[in-house]
């Protein structure tokens, strides 16, 4: 052209739809619109509000004026602040193992049972996890109940009591870890009955011709085999535990006196109910970096062996 | 020709409710847009039947300005109240009229409309306001929010008539008589916080405590606070100092430590209902609490009911404090129809509409204003007759709020963390001593001032 610049024809609609048809066909294409409706889940739901959690923290009470790191600052210096990172740490591992403990123990006794009365007992095994949690922790508040508690009448009968399940600091802390764990028991049992039902009988019966006991078929065969679903139950327990809200909220709401506060309480107690939002975002925020390491850690060691493999 | 009719009370309040009414209500012109639609949100009553006089209200409000309205209840349970009004406020949407609870107008001052002008109109039909609450709604000289005569409550001593008089010798009903009574003004000036103190004692000593909550739930932060002030134990003063160690804390910290012993052993863990429970059930001898624990002990246990007394709060060195919990109505500035929402909300405040959210929640409602305490449901309610006759404050009582002279943000966090309650159960349950629990509350309250 007289300009120097060369202006291209526009494809042919044949040319086109074979580009398109190209594009459709390639294998990654396919991939991206499956994911695609998850993707924007996940965009709209977890990644949007966790930025937008990040920019509430940065600002003032009343949600006007950007100021950085004060808030985050500020928690670093209060002692309450140090007192939930605590506890959320005691409630969310000592949670985290029993229900791996209970999950693993009862998984096995599942396994073993014959399979015409397995399904039975896998059904009244999961109840526990198919109620809605707040449902089921009011039950508990009512068993735990101050006045009018139904176990401490059980205890009595026994010249037991009265236990002040949700009075005092350590049997409140009991409770509601106790509560999580019922809870959250009967997922690690499913994770693991799926696991155990995965390893091939050859390998037990491999290990019976060389001479190992129980113990030893468990610890050489089975845990072997079953580490990388017990890691990432536990990371997944531990995410979900550390997040816990509506099982202290309704037992204890924190008290006796914060001493069993977690993140999420706090959380919502400075920012709802003290009004003070981005105060409670930044407390929420905490449990992005100590959930972050955990990961890292868990995800880490699982590649690890699944190389090695 | 002159008139031989006289000037009757009953006369005289319908010409005040006529001119209340007229006065209050606003210049709302019925443009195309204001008639348009409304949308507002209401604190879920607690007593049954009492959303319907709400309802009613607001229909008949809508059908005369040919406005369609559409109303929701949400209920404060779980803070599903301060959740919505959270939730509005950041996306900027949502209803044209709200009704926050006590600390959210300070909060979202700069979101709600200023509403000085139907304010202005309202005190001069139904007299001022308490003080509180100016404290808690009229935010640098102007109303961003009015006060709800719905949910708005006083907790004062609920008790057993013959329980205080079997085992304290207290006649409750002859100290604060019904209607048409005279209350014994020498048991009046002799009912303290010490006298408190003794009667609960007793009280205990008969195998039927009083029922007084120490977790951080509002029925019980509302009467430690009223506690505190009584004795002039502010924790932080107007200007924002913490002022919490001093020979009034001290005070009431001794006071508290001779009084746990008396109350059930797990009042440290009880909620909101457990009082009312304790109470209904015939185990308490008394709470702090306002008629719904009558209310409902009238449907299930009406021995208790109909033996049950409301009068006032003990006084202290510094005045007889009656503890309450506001609630507010409130038009959002994003609201499309905000000339609607603010003709309502001059309704909502009129004496007529006051007295008919009264009559429906059982006396229950205490309105803002200090003429609208006169209304026949308080004399009327029963069994037994004045039950609630002398739950509407009185003019020796101070109406406060816990966590007050505070700067509101700061009172706000004093009064969700519930501080008071924490540094009694800290130096009762969890044996501290007052030194101690003092200079603990001293850290926590430095931090609330800086959030």
């Amino acid at each position: 052209m007289a300009n120097g610049i060369t202006v291209q024809a526009p494809a042919p609609p044949a040319a086109r739809r074979m580009t398109m048809q190209k594009l459709m066909r390639r294998r990654s294409t396919t991939a991206l619109a499956l994911a695609l409706p998850l993707i924007l889940l996940i965009s709209g739901l977890v990644i949007y509000p966790a930025f937008f959690a990040m920019y509430l923290s940065m600002l003032d009470r009343k949600m006007e004026t950007f100021t950085g790191m004060r808030n985050i600052l500020f928690l670093m210096h209060f002692d309450t602040f140090w007192m939930v990172v605590k506890q959320s740490c005691i409630f969310a591992l000592s949670a985290v193992f029993f229900k791996a403990l209970i999950g693993f123990v009862t998984s096995h006794l599942v396994h073993n049972l014959p399979p015409k009365g397995q399904r039975k007992w896998r059904g009244m095994l999961l109840v526990p996890w198919v109620i809605p949690t707040a449902m089921s922790t009011i039950a508990w508040f009512w068993l735990f109940d101050p006045a009018y508690s139904a176990i401490n009448w059980i205890l009595a009968k026994f010249g037991i009591g009265p236990v002040p399940w949700l009075g005092v600091t350590s049997w409140a802390r009991f409770s509601v870890i106790l509560v999580n764990v019922w809870y959250g028991a009967p997922f690690f049992l499913i994770m693991y009955l799926a696991a155990l039902k995965s390893v091939p009988d050859q390998l037990y019966e491999a290990a019976a011709i060389d001479g190992a006991n129980w113990w030893q078929k468990v610890w050489y065969v089975t845990l072997p085999m079953m580490r990388n679903i017990i890691a990432i139950t536990m990371l997944f327990s531990l995410i979900v535990t550390f997040a816990n809200f509506d099982i202290v909220r309704i037992l204890t709401a924190g008290g006796p006196v914060d001493s069993t506060h977690v993140f999420a309480t706090w959380a919502f107690s400075l920012g709802i109910q003290g009004n003070n939002i981005p105060m409670g975002a930044s407390v929420s925020l905490f449990m992005l970096p100590i959930l972050g390491v955990a990961a890292f850690f868990i995800l880490r060691d699982i590649n690890r062996r699944g190389s090695s493999v | 020709m002159t008139s031989s009719k006289s000037f009757t009370r009953r006369r005289f309040l319908a010409t005040t409710a006529a001119a209340s009414a007229v006065t209050l209500s606003p210049p709302f012109i019925r443009t195309s847009r204001a008639a348009g639609k409304i949308s507002v949100a209401f604190w879920d009553h607690w007593v049954p039947g009492a959303n319907k006089a709400m309802e009613a209200v607001c229909h008949e409000w809508a059908a005369k300005n040919k406005v369609d309205i559409s109303i929701d209840f949400i209920t404060s349970q779980g803070a599903k109240l301060e959740l919505t009004i959270a939730a509005e406020k950041l996306a900027k949407s949502g209803h044209d009229l709200v009704q926050p609870s006590a600390w959210s107008p300070a909060a979202y001052a700069e979101d709600f409309e200023p509403v000085d002008d139907i304010m202005a109109a309202a005190i001069k039909a139904n007299g001022p306001t308490y003080p509180i609450v100016d404290y808690l709604a009229k935010i640098k000289g102007h109303w961003v929010a009015a006060p709800a005569v719905t949910g708005s409550q006083l907790k004062p001593p609920c008790a057993r008539i013959s329980l205080l008089k079997k085992f304290a010798d207290l006649d409750v009903t002859k100290m604060y008589a019904g209607p048409g009574g005279h209350s014994d003004k020498a048991l009046q000036d002799a009912w303290t916080w010490d006298k408190y103190l003794d009667v609960a004692i007793k009280c205990a000593k008969g195998g039927v405590p009083f029922g007084l909550g120490l977790s951080g739930t509002t029925d019980y932060v509302d009467w430690a606070g009223a506690l505190f002030h009584a004795y002039g134990a502010e924790l932080v003063n107007a200007k924002g100092d913490v002022t919490v160690n001093s020979d009034n804390t001290k005070q009431v910290l001794e006071w508290a430590q001779r009084l746990v012993p008396a109350l059930p052993k797990d009042v440290i863990a009880w909620d909101d209902a457990s009082n009312n429970k304790a109470f209904i059930s015939g185990q308490a001898s008394l709470i702090m609490n306002p008629p719904s624990a009558w209310a409902v002990a009238k449907r299930d246990n009406p021995a208790v009911a109909s033996d049950t007394w409301i009068f006032a709060t003990p006084k202290g060195p510094k005045g007889r404090y009656a503890p309450a919990l506001p609630f507010f109505w409130a038009v959002w500035k994003f609201s499309p129809n905000k000339s609607a929402a603010k003709s309502l909300l001059a309704h909502l405040l009129s004496r007529q509409s006051a007295e008919r959210f009264v009559a429906a929640s059982v006396g229950y409602d205490i309105p803002g204003f200090k003429n609208l305490r006169d209304f026949k449901t308080w004399s009327e309610v029963d069994p037994p007759k004045g039950v609630v006759y002398n739950y509407p404050p009185t003019p020796d009582q101070i109406v406060t709020v816990a966590g007050s002279p505070a700067p509101v943000h700061v009172a706000n966090q004093i009064y969700t963390q519930g501080l008071m309650t924490k540094m009694i159960a800290k130096c009762t349950f969890e044996k501290e001593s007052i030194k101690d629990t003092i200079a603990w509350a001293e850290k926590q309250l430095a931090a609330y001032t800086m959030m």
